[in-house]
């Protein structure tokens, strides 16, 4: 990676709070608590240094994606109609909710079927209506994967996103929908997802992240918090579909999974120039399972940063990461996964995968799979691979008729598709699967 | 699990090694680094003044940089550089007999079994006691083919025009902080040269003794393997064990030329007060192969990650590595394999078992730059934990550009399964038997490619290190 270094590197992110006068209107009606910690952030953000090269969790990360012109909040969409239609388009066909957020701002929700007791609610409303609940998860996790400026930056100014909460025993087969949109010249979002699913409660959130237009130098800064309690069960999904040109994607996950507690989630990479994607999971009582998948399909000159910590913190617990990159053109993409097995979690099983599959000689794969354990009768491994289609898959597609780039297609669809289909829903599936195909065929028309 | 029962099958181990004489130097740089204790050295050796230069600069350099801790682990900070002696010898040229070797350090070697097996199967020794060679030699017929086999103050005075040219090249001054410390006060080490299509049939081998306290070894070695040759080197460290800490600190370089194969093995069993911090690397050019088979037991902290360039096409590495770590001992092991031609291929498999308190670490790092084919590397790395309070981490990094290379990692951690250990306690064996059978089962694929003598020796070493570590 060459480093060109200009005068004066801008690493200033944000040099005010950044907080528009209309955010500081629907902030007044906020608890006291939320202002304070939002004041404590923006002191820690201010407080915290720029990632720089020695920093292990930034390794191979080309550390010129964090040099921000001044950014600003996000100002209100011109034109929200056209964002809802977007959005509803295509959509699977049974969901719970839908809400829609454009620049930070709700545009438009939908309730379809949503259990009765359950909270599913804009996180400003929520902050205001159940301010003890939300005030008890929000932002609790301490530990960071690198992204730490990046999460004081959020909390000092996130008030978009939603707050799901299922009480006890309270189930929904179909997932709360939300698509985040970003637009406008120099402009950052900070959308907030917090799920908590109590004991034996079972939900289900996707994210869709898009650009309005296209060719914009954009940032979101967007954290997502899960929690399920004794037998909870939450499948969290985040499609990143943002314009390859100019938007820049930051992700900071967290996963809490009490006893015998049952968390997926996968992460789809499509669009954007830059994302950086942490995702922390921690198994926390005996019995809890997390699972996290991934499939990205990285073009051009797209950079896809991942890092993902599997934490067993007790006994009993098991993990399994599933990662699949396929990467063309000049992109570039960084896994750094470690399990790390805490004195006492005995008998855990844990798993680590990640494969890339290179589609050009100028893509660039850096794989970190780490392990640190230090208990006993533990089960872990982790693979990583790096390779090409065969000449042998093409020929043998070929030999049924199939055209070879038809066939390198199908193959790395499939590769792909590997990841997605562990998740749980067809209709969610299919609905990935289908974004996948779109990206594909971008790619085929640019080539 | 008893920890003082694993504690005492440390100190079974260490026995052999562990036994000092009193220190009589003729040389002592004392306490300390400065450019004083560079210069001391160089004058000594009476050293061309490009060495004094090269010595100078690295000196420099290792102030400058700082300790790899954002890394790596902080008990690299226990280390005081200024309480450590960076000279100490008591003559400046080893003798090639025997008989001249001073009696004290003759009975070192001879207790160590040195001399004998000298007779017995090697083609050359040398041994090292404190910063110099006490003794070297090698067979008569080797030296008439051309073979030189030296140390390295005697291979850049006698022979600057074989390797002047590769010093410091595989390994710059500046790669880390360590190897511009072996920079600026190496002395001691092999310098071997081997020439055009000549194949060494028996291993060379190296002796490293540590004899004094607050001590550090800093040997610096340079294997050149012409064209079409084919060499096999064996070190063996050891040193008692003080209550201080001792720092041995080594440069390798390795250049196998065209066609020419090069097996570097080491079987390291310092005292558990030593911190073993050491850069190893090799340059391979067309089609040629290095292999690197490294066994670590002994030491406090260890930091070692052999290395190869492949610089040619079709050019080989492959980096064979066991690691033992019992109760406050770290084993930082791994492997650095850069490929910089076509067609080049490496393969890393690290096994490790830790036992009681003990850490053991890979660390891994593979890269493949664009505009090549035809790369492959393979890696496994397997651990293997004894008790509840043993460690272990895996933390490997590969890149890869381009599409036309295959590259595999896979590591596992796991214990003795109780199955395994009950099925042959039902056959008559106590649970001791069978754990070390165990162990040596998981090992056994890799001791294999140690040579006969080193095989056995390892296999005796693990039955001790695991007694007692059951029950």
């Amino acid at each position: 990676m060459e480093e060109t270094i200009t005068a004066s590197p801008t690493e200033v992110w944000l040099s005010a709070p950044p907080l528009t006068e209309a955010d500081a209107a629907t902030q007044a009606g906020t608890p006291a608590w939320y202002r304070e910690l939002q004041e404590k952030s923006w002191a820690r953000y201010l407080d915290l240094p720029v990632p720089k090269r020695t920093n292990q969790h930034w390794r191979f990360a080309d550390l010129k994606m964090i040099r921000f012109a001044d950014l600003a909040p996000a100002a209100p969409a011109t034109d929200p109609a056209s964002l809802i239609a977007r959005a509803v388009a295509g959509r699977p066909e049974t969901f719970a909710a839908h809400f829609v957020f454009a620049n930070n701002r709700l545009i438009h929700s939908e309730i379809a079927d949503l259990p009765a007791a359950a909270i599913c609610l804009p996180l400003n409303e929520a902050l205001v209506a159940h301010s003890d609940l939300v005030r008890s998860h929000f932002l609790q996790e301490t530990q960071s994967l690198g992204g730490d400026k990046f999460a004081a930056l959020h909390g000092a100014a996130t008030l978009s996103g939603i707050f799901v909460h299922f009480p006890k025993g309270c189930v929904s087969e179909k997932p709360i929908l939300v698509h985040h949109f970003n637009g406008g010249e120099g402009r950052a979002i900070f959308p907030h997802t917090l799920v908590v699913a109590e004991d034996n409660a079972s939900v289900s959130v996707v994210d869709v992240f898009e650009s309005i237009t296209p060719a914009e130098q954009t940032l979101n800064v967007g954290m997502v918090d899960l929690f399920a309690d004794r037998g909870g069960k939450i499948q969290y999904v985040s499609l990143q579909n943002l314009s390859d040109n100019g938007a820049k994607h930051v992700q900071i996950h967290s996963t809490r999974a009490g006893r015998d507690a049952a968390v997926k989630v996968g992460f789809v990479n499509l669009g954007a120039a830059w994302v950086r994607n942490e995702s922390l999971n921690r198994m926390v009582d005996t019995g809890a399972d997390c699972q996290i998948f991934s499939a990205n399909l990285a073009n051009g000159i797209q950079e896809y940063d991942q890092r993902t910590l599997q934490s067993h913190e007790a006994q009993h617990t098991t993990s399994d990461l599933f990662f699949k990159n396929a990467l063309y053109n000049n992109s570039r993409t960084i896994f750094s996964g470690l399990i790390h097995v805490k004195p006492g979690a005995h008998h855990t099983d844990s798993f680590q995968t990640c494969r890339n599959l290179l589609g050009s000689e100028e893509a660039e794969a850096n794989s970190m799979p780490g392990l640190e354990i230090d208990a006993d009768q533990v089960k872990c491994s982790h693979g990583s691979t790096s390779g090409q289609i065969s000449d042998e898959e093409i020929f043998y597609l070929q030999a049924r008729g199939i055209p070879a780039d038809d066939a390198r297609k199908i193959i790395s669809l499939g590769f792909l598709n590997e990841s997605i289909e562990k998740l749980e829903g067809d209709e969610l599936k299919a609905y990935l699967f289908a974004r996948v195909q779109q990206k594909f065929t971008a790619l085929d028309e640019s080539a | 699990m008893s920890n003082n029962a694993t504690l005492e099958a440390v100190s079974i181990d260490q026995d052999e090694g562990n036994f000092s004489y009193p220190e009589d130097y003729a040389y002592d740089a004392g306490y300390g680094l400065n450019e004083g204790t560079v210069d001391y050295i160089s004058n000594i050796k009476g050293e061309a003044e490009w060495i004094r230069e090269f010595r100078h600069r690295a000196l420099k350099v290792f102030f400058a940089k700082p300790m790899p801790t954002h890394w790596a682990s902080k008990d690299l900070e226990n280390i005081i550089f200024n309480n450590i002696r960076y000279y100490l010898s008591k003559g400046r040229a080893p003798v090639r007999s025997w008989d001249e070797v001073p009696d004290d350090v003759k009975k070192t070697f001879e207790r160590l079994g040195i001399p004998e097996k000298e007779r017995k199967y090697l083609a050359g020794v040398e041994a090292q006691f404190d910063s110099e060679a006490a003794y070297s030699n090698v067979k008569e017929e080797l030296t008439k083919e051309g073979v030189i086999f030296v140390n390295s103050t005697e291979g850049l005075r006698e022979h600057p025009e074989i390797f002047r040219k590769w010093f410091g090249k595989v390994i710059p001054t500046g790669d880390n902080k360590f190897s511009a410390l072996n920079s600026a006060v190496f002395s001691g080490g092999s310098f071997i040269y081997v020439p055009p299509g000549l194949k060494v049939k028996h291993p060379l081998q190296a002796y490293f003794r540590i004899n004094a306290e607050n001590f550090g070894q800093f040997e610096r070695t340079l294997i050149i393997v012409d064209e079409g040759a084919e060499v096999t080197y064996m070190e063996g460290c050891t040193a008692p064990k003080f209550e201080t800490a001792t720092l041995h600190s080594a440069v390798v370089e390795l250049v196998a030329m065209k066609d020419a194969k090069i097996q570097y093995i080491t079987v390291q069993n310092w005292s558990n007060n030593v911190f073993n911090l050491v850069t190893k690397r090799g340059l391979a050019h067309e089609n040629a192969e290095i292999r690197w088979i490294d066994c670590n037991i002994g030491s406090r902290l260890t930091m070692k990650y052999p290395g190869v360039i492949m610089k040619g096409r079709k050019a080989r590495g492959e980096v064979i590595s066991i690691a033992l770590s019992n109760n406050g001992q770290h084993q930082d092991t791994g492997a650095k394999m850069i490929h910089a031609a076509d067609e080049t291929t490496s393969n890393i498999v690290a096994k490790s078992i830790s036992v009681g308190t003990g850490q053991s670490t890979y660390r891994g790092q593979v890269h493949i730059p664009r505009h090549l084919k035809g790369c492959k590397n393979n890696t496994e790395c397997d651990a293997l934990l004894i008790n509840s309070s043993s460690r272990t981490d895996t933390y490997p990094a590969i890149t890869v550009r381009g599409n036309q290379h295959a590259t595999q990692h896979e590591a596992s951690v796991s214990q003795v399964s109780e199955d395994q250990i009950f099925y042959m306690k039902q056959r008559g064996l106590s649970e001791g038997e069978a754990m070390s059978l165990s162990v040596n089962g998981f090992v056994n694929d890799l001791v294999r490619e140690f040579p006969m003598e080193y095989s056995v020796e390892l296999k005796r070493l693990i039955d001790m290190e695991m007694e007692g570590s059951v029950g």
